[in-house]
């Protein structure tokens, strides 16, 4: 079902899509999307969304369980607080992405913002996942107590940009960042620490970014050919020495 | 305590030797931190400033020149509805029938205006937050889910379960939300004003893990701030974000702590589109905070309250959203005060775990809890028959429903309604001409 976004309020245009699913529809495709917020908010199932245009704020937070295609840029919070689904942007993303993701995959074909995956969290068979083929901002992934992010930097050749901002994974209790590339320690948060790739590490990231090419239509094999950092927890209680009681 | 006063306990006379600035307490923290070089925990409320403006409030009684009513004679109104109240109404003629025009917000029905405070199940056992579910079902007002989501078996207690969304997001998903009788969005509390919380991962049980959705073992950090709200704007982003996850049915609240800006910041957070807002007070209590910052940071809830109620009513906006108040509600005369001070009602956290038997000894964070409220240890925790504590807390509530009434009826008032922001019912004693300002209060005897 085609839905036209227009210069429509999001309320009305969140409206709009509510009653299509409740009448049906399975797939939905936004056109026209003109910085409406939360779109997909705290949709579950097997949904179908793709989106023309530049949707709002929060798109897809709460979410559990649809796919939701982006064919343009997206702006703050995507993802935040989602429970599982797919989000898959073909242009750029801001700030806040994945922000205490719980499950599900999101994958940025170009740059995203600052704060991106704070405080990602892991519990059992759900472990977020956040690819982007671009560069980050600073804050990536502090707080992260689960999950996996990779970031691959692949318009970056020149390096006219860092491929990382400052103050990665502040506070890091859990999960890990894999980058394509060399990440200088004076990056890191306190909490984090680089680790050697280890096979696990390998096949991990072959497996994301096998999903993660098939949906862009990239070629594994140059992806990979540059060899990947991972950063992780140097401790799974950071904080542990820095309470006592009265 | 000894229940039959059996047994008298005395404290071991110390072996330091008096000061009267350097207390035993003060000299044992130093020891402290000096052997351990860490920020030191406490339990429960504020604890070096013992005036509570509270008590130096009177209320107004009835006498000669208009009549008491009595309440056990005629019916007096504690009813209460929170969220927003449109400015005014308007009606259609439809046939025969008249039709409301106006579109109302989704409000909160409580039958009495004191509500059970936010406490998570990890701070709390869960025989503990069960019997403060099964005691807001009983008497028709609401308790909350705390950061930390909600175990499956308070789920059929969700109608009267305010859930909390803080900056942990712990256990926080579309099912979570839809369930509540409202959301709350918790930015402060009055314990520990503007900082998070570390429950240590050796609390992180198996069905804790479950509701957190976290490993277990792993420390549940609730960082200072919420990582998507660093203004008003974006506070107003979660709101309505919330409002879309419920589909524009259930009122959002949202919980800050009383600090020195209270009034602008409440009125910016009605602006947000708050449906109610919960201003804790610095003499809140908690499972555990750094004592520095519950000794020492935010202001009392009687001022916080008035400045707020005030502020709102000079913006012409108090209607758009009600006025919880917390931190040290202890009975049902600061129940009164605090609704003739502007709170559409209160929330109470100690006082109803002292109802489940809590003799506030101090020790929550230890998770040791001997009356199997604030611990996991299941030994401890059998100690706890929910539905022997959800009465128990029931008939507290019972009881200051009908104080509630006596003291309406007294001062001639047959609705709470009629006593919320009427400070001309109200006199203080032994207060300063600033505070009395700020009260908007007259001294007893003018």
């Amino acid at each position: 079902m085609r839905i036209v976004a227009n210069y429509k309020h999001f309320k009305v245009l969140n409206e709009e899509i509510q009653q299509a699913i409740k009448n049906g529809a399975a797939q939905l495709t936004l056109e026209d999307v003109n910085g409406q917020s939360f779109i997909a908010n705290s949709l579950r199932g097997k949904l179908k969304i793709d989106i023309y245009g530049t949707p709002g704020n929060d798109l897809a937070m709460f979410m559990d369980g649809p796919k939701v295609t982006v064919f343009g840029n997206a702006q703050d919070g995507v993802g935040n607080t989602m429970s599982s689904g797919t989000i898959v942007i073909h242009g750029d993303a801001r700030d806040i992405l994945g922000h205490s993701m719980r499950g599900g995959k999101i994958f940025v074909r170009g740059d995203v913002g600052y704060r991106v995956g704070i405080h990602m969290k892991t519990y059992k068979s759900n472990v977020p996942i956040i690819v982007a083929g671009g560069c980050a901002g600073d804050f990536l992934g502090e707080y992260m107590a689960g999950g996996i992010i990779i970031i691959l930097g692949l318009h970056n050749a020149a390096k006219k940009i860092d491929l990382l901002g400052d103050w990665v994974a502040t506070g890091q209790h859990g999960g890990a960042i894999y980058v394509r590339g060399e990440v200088d320690d004076s990056k890191l948060g306190d909490g984090a620490a680089q680790f050697p790739m280890t096979a696990d590490d390998e096949m991990i990231v072959k497996k994301v970014l096998t999903e993660y090419c098939s949906e862009f239509s990239l070629s594994l094999e140059r992806v990979l050919e540059t060899e990947f950092k991972k950063i992780a927890p140097g401790s799974l209680r950071p904080y542990a020495a820095l309470y006592t009681c009265e | 305590m000894c229940p039959e006063d059996a047994i008298t306990l005395h404290r071991t006379p110390s072996v330091m030797s008096a000061h009267p600035v350097w207390t035993e307490n003060a000299r044992r923290d130093v020891f402290t931190q000096a052997r351990t070089g860490a920020v030191l925990l406490a339990s429960t409320g504020n604890e070096l400033h013992e005036r509570i403006i509270f008590d130096n409030l009177l209320l107004d009684a009835c006498q000669v020149t208009n009549p008491a009513i009595d309440p056990l004679r005629e019916p007096i109104e504690l009813r209460t509805y929170i969220g927003k109240k449109p400015r005014s109404v308007e009606f259609e003629a439809v046939g025969n029938d008249i039709k409301l025009k106006t579109e109302l917000s989704p409000t909160l029905k409580l039958e009495i205006p004191v509500m059970i405070a936010q406490m998570s199940y990890g701070a709390l056992s869960l025989e503990a937050h069960e019997a403060l579910a099964r005691a807001a079902v009983m008497s028709g007002t609401t308790m909350g889910s705390g950061e930390g989501g909600l175990h499956k078996k308070l789920y059929p207690y969700a109608d009267h379960i305010i859930v909390q969304v803080a900056s942990g997001r712990f256990g926080v998903h579309p099912a979570y939300l839809q369930a509540g009788a409202a959301v709350e969005i918790k930015i402060g509390q009055g314990a520990k004003p503007g900082i998070g919380g570390h429950l240590p991962g050796i609390k992180i049980t198996d069905e804790i893990s479950e509701t957190r959705m976290i490993p277990v073992g792993t420390d549940a950090i609730s960082p200072a701030p919420h990582h998507d709200i660093y203004s008003i704007e974006d506070l107003a982003q979660l709101v309505n974000s919330l409002k879309e996850a419920t589909r524009y049915k259930k009122p959002i609240f949202v919980k800050i702590a009383a600090v020195h800006n209270v009034a602008a910041i409440s009125s910016g957070v009605c602006r947000a589109g708050a449906d109610a807002i919960v201003i804790d007070g610095f003499r809140a209590g908690t499972g555990a905070t750094p004592k520095v910052i519950r000794d020492n940071v935010g202001i009392p809830i009687e001022l916080a309250l008035a400045v707020v109620d005030q502020r709102l009513r000079e913006e012409g906006i108090r209607n758009e959203t009600s006025l919880i108040a917390s931190g040290t509600i202890r009975n049902s005369g600061d129940v009164a005060k605090a609704i003739a001070l502007g709170a559409d009602a209160v929330k109470i956290g100690t006082a109803a775990l002292i109802a489940l038997g809590c003799t506030v000894c101090k020790r929550c964070y230890t998770g040791r809890c001997a009356w199997g409220i604030t611990t996991q240890d299941p030994k401890l925790r059998s100690r706890l028959d929910p539905e022997a504590g959800a009465r128990r807390v029931s008939n507290l509530l019972l009881a200051w429903s009908i104080e509630l009434k006596e003291i309406l009826g007294a001062a001639g008032i047959n609705s709470i309604e009629s006593l919320r922001g009427n400070r001309d019912r109200l006199r203080g004693y032994g207060l300063d001409h600033t505070t009395l300002d700020i009260l908007g209060i007259q001294p007893a005897g003018r």
